[in-house]
């Protein structure tokens, strides 16, 4: 990774922090289970990372750790949405 | 454009689509009415993000990454429809570990990679990995650690040591001067490893030392933790959507863990190192002195069946003790009855009235409790004036009046539920233990709060059957 492109990450990721600041402040208190377990499915976005670093082909330490973390970022992802989902159900009027 | 040329692209704008999802979805979450679809919308952002990647050139090994998704799919869903709603702290407490687990295998994995093709690796890129690694590997056993405080694995009482903030800031500074040494020499493994392990140590003494009480604002601490460790994981392989997406998480753990500080009156370094009722010897003491000078009233489930169907007005004030108990159920039995009196009947709930934020909500409307019928604290407390009778089940510390106005107690400042300006007050408890303060509670003394003793289910089962017998 170059300096400059380190720079570019860097402007993505404080202008993304703002937009998370501004979109989920007004998020009520009866909501902040599911926002927060909806937002945890979403840090599994690192399977993403994970599906980069194993798409090697043959055998070697790279693969290994990169397919573990496939199976335990999907695990937060499906997990995540599945449970976030069970308990907006519940929320009735 | 033919298709080598296309593709890249195409999935570039896939991530920004996925992202642009992500938001809305977020956003979304923000009202109950449309907060199911908003979590789809994430969902499908999700999904066409995975996508995407399967198509980069780079990834082949196709067999193994679906077997992998399979396995991990299965093993989510099993979790998210087994798990109980009592229960949610440590399921998100866990899944945050997974997240960081695997955004610090990637960074691992990214640097091994690096370092096999034989290319002088700068340190930007390096940098970058061991952020991955010291976020992930801090969020992953943090949040084992909490895990285990939560389950009742490991004792919820703070573990605390002498010397150990010494000892943590010495492990901290070997962290900083042993990622300077690697910033020279990367090719040094056993260096590396050192900094995996050290990674992992910290985050276990960031949370041994931290009470069962404040988990709520670890878990929104942590919360925050995995979504930045999934941002550094993103800087390592250099993909915007990695950045964007835990970006969007850390922000949103950060004001999940501001909102709870406020409800406790602490800031976050007090909570994070002040091993919170760890004194409870002191405070035990001080509250013996009250109890010798002061008696409480103490009444049955028929008188207090009495005051609650004659009443006009109820509020239910339910704490962490009826969530235990899994009276929740028969809470909404009682109430049913109520209602069926004409009682109007609210429920208010303090923003650290469970485990994590929110918890003491879900909790309710798993027992059909319609969401109109809770009230946030701000709302409620006005309304406690006009209130005939606060019925408190298994909350303490959140109603105790002494945070209003006696400074020498420790939850002295915390915004607290004013039900001692009802006209009565119920406390159903089980004995006269203290709250996570380890104060007594002066509400219990006073001339207008009865006392009704026994285990919450037993109690409000007892209540909602003399309540339909008036």
């Amino acid at each position: 990774m170059t300096t400059a492109t380190l720079i570019s990450c860097l402007f993505v990721f404080v202008l993304a922090s703002f937009v998370g600041f501004e979109v989920i402040n007004k998020v009520p208190p009866t909501l902040h289970t599911p926002l927060m377990s909806g937002a945890n499915a979403i840090s599994g976005i690192a399977v993403l990372g994970a599906i980069l670093v194993s798409g090697a082909l043959g055998w070697n330490l790279s693969v290994v750790l990169g397919l573990i973390a496939v199976v335990l970022a999907t695990i937060n992802v499906v997990g995540g949405f599945l449970v976030t989902d069970r308990m907006l159900l519940m929320f009735k009027k | 454009m033919n298709w080598t040329e296309f593709l890249p692209s195409g999935i570039q704008l896939s991530y920004l689509v996925a992202a642009s999802l992500f938001i809305v979805g977020l956003k979304q979450l923000g009202s109950p009415a449309t907060a199911r679809r908003g979590n789809q919308l994430a969902a499908v952002g999700m999904l066409l993000a995975v996508v995407a990647t399967l198509l980069e050139q780079q990834v082949l090994n196709y067999g193994m990454i679906f077997a992998g998704i399979v396995l991990g799919s299965v093993i989510g869903a099993i979790g998210a429809y087994r798990v109980e709603m009592t229960a949610m702290p440590q399921m998100v407490g866990i899944f945050n570990g997974l997240g960081g687990a695997a955004s610090a295998l990637v960074a691992i994995a990214e640097f091994w990679r690096l370092l096999g093709t034989g290319a002088n690796l700068s340190a930007t890129s390096l940098v970058t990995i061991i952020l991955g690694v010291l976020i992930g590997g801090v969020t992953l056993t943090g949040s084992l650690v909490a895990f285990g405080k939560l389950q009742g694995i490991l004792p919820g009482a703070p573990f605390i040591f002498p010397l150990q903030q010494p000892l943590n800031a010495l492990v901290a500074a070997g962290f900083l001067v042993g990622s300077g040494y690697f910033l020279v020499e990367p090719s040094n493994l056993l260096l590396f490893f050192g900094l995996v392990l050290v990674s992992l140590i910290l985050g276990v003494a960031f949370v041994i030392p931290i009470g069962g009480g404040d988990m709520p604002v670890v878990i929104s601490l942590l919360n925050s933790y995995s979504g930045l460790a999934a941002a550094a994981a993103g800087f390592v392989v250099g993909n915007n959507m990695l950045i964007i997406a835990g970006a969007l998480v850390g922000a949103s753990g950060i004001i999940l863990t501001q909102i709870m500080c406020k409800a406790m009156n602490r800031s976050l370094l007090n909570v994070l190192f002040a091993g919170f009722g760890s004194e409870s010897g002191g405070a035990a003491v001080a509250g013996a002195a009250v109890g010798t000078t002061q008696t409480v009233k103490s009444i049955d489930p028929e008188e207090g069946a009495m005051m609650l169907g004659y009443a006009r007005s109820v509020v239910i004030v339910p704490g962490y003790g009826m969530a235990v108990a899994q009276a929740q159920h028969t809470v909404k039995e009682l109430v049913d009855h109520l209602e069926g009196k004409g009682v109007e009947v609210k429920y208010a709930i303090h923003p650290v009235a469970g485990r994590m934020p929110g918890h003491m909500n879900v909790l309710l409307a798993e027992a059909n409790v319609p969401y109109p019928q809770l009230y946030d604290m701000d709302d409620i407390n006005p309304q406690f004036d006009q209130t005939d009778v606060a019925l408190i089940i298994g909350a303490n510390d959140v109603v105790n009046p002494a945070a209003r106005h006696d400074k020498g107690s420790p939850i002295y400042g915390m915004p607290i539920l004013e039900v001692d300006r009802a006209k009565h007050a119920i406390v159903i408890k089980r004995g006269m233990g203290t709250g996570f303060s380890g104060v007594q509670n002066e509400l219990f003394f006073k001339d207008k709060t009865m006392m009704l003793f026994g285990s919450a289910k037993d109690v409000v089962g007892q209540l909602s059957n003399e309540v339909k017998q008036l």
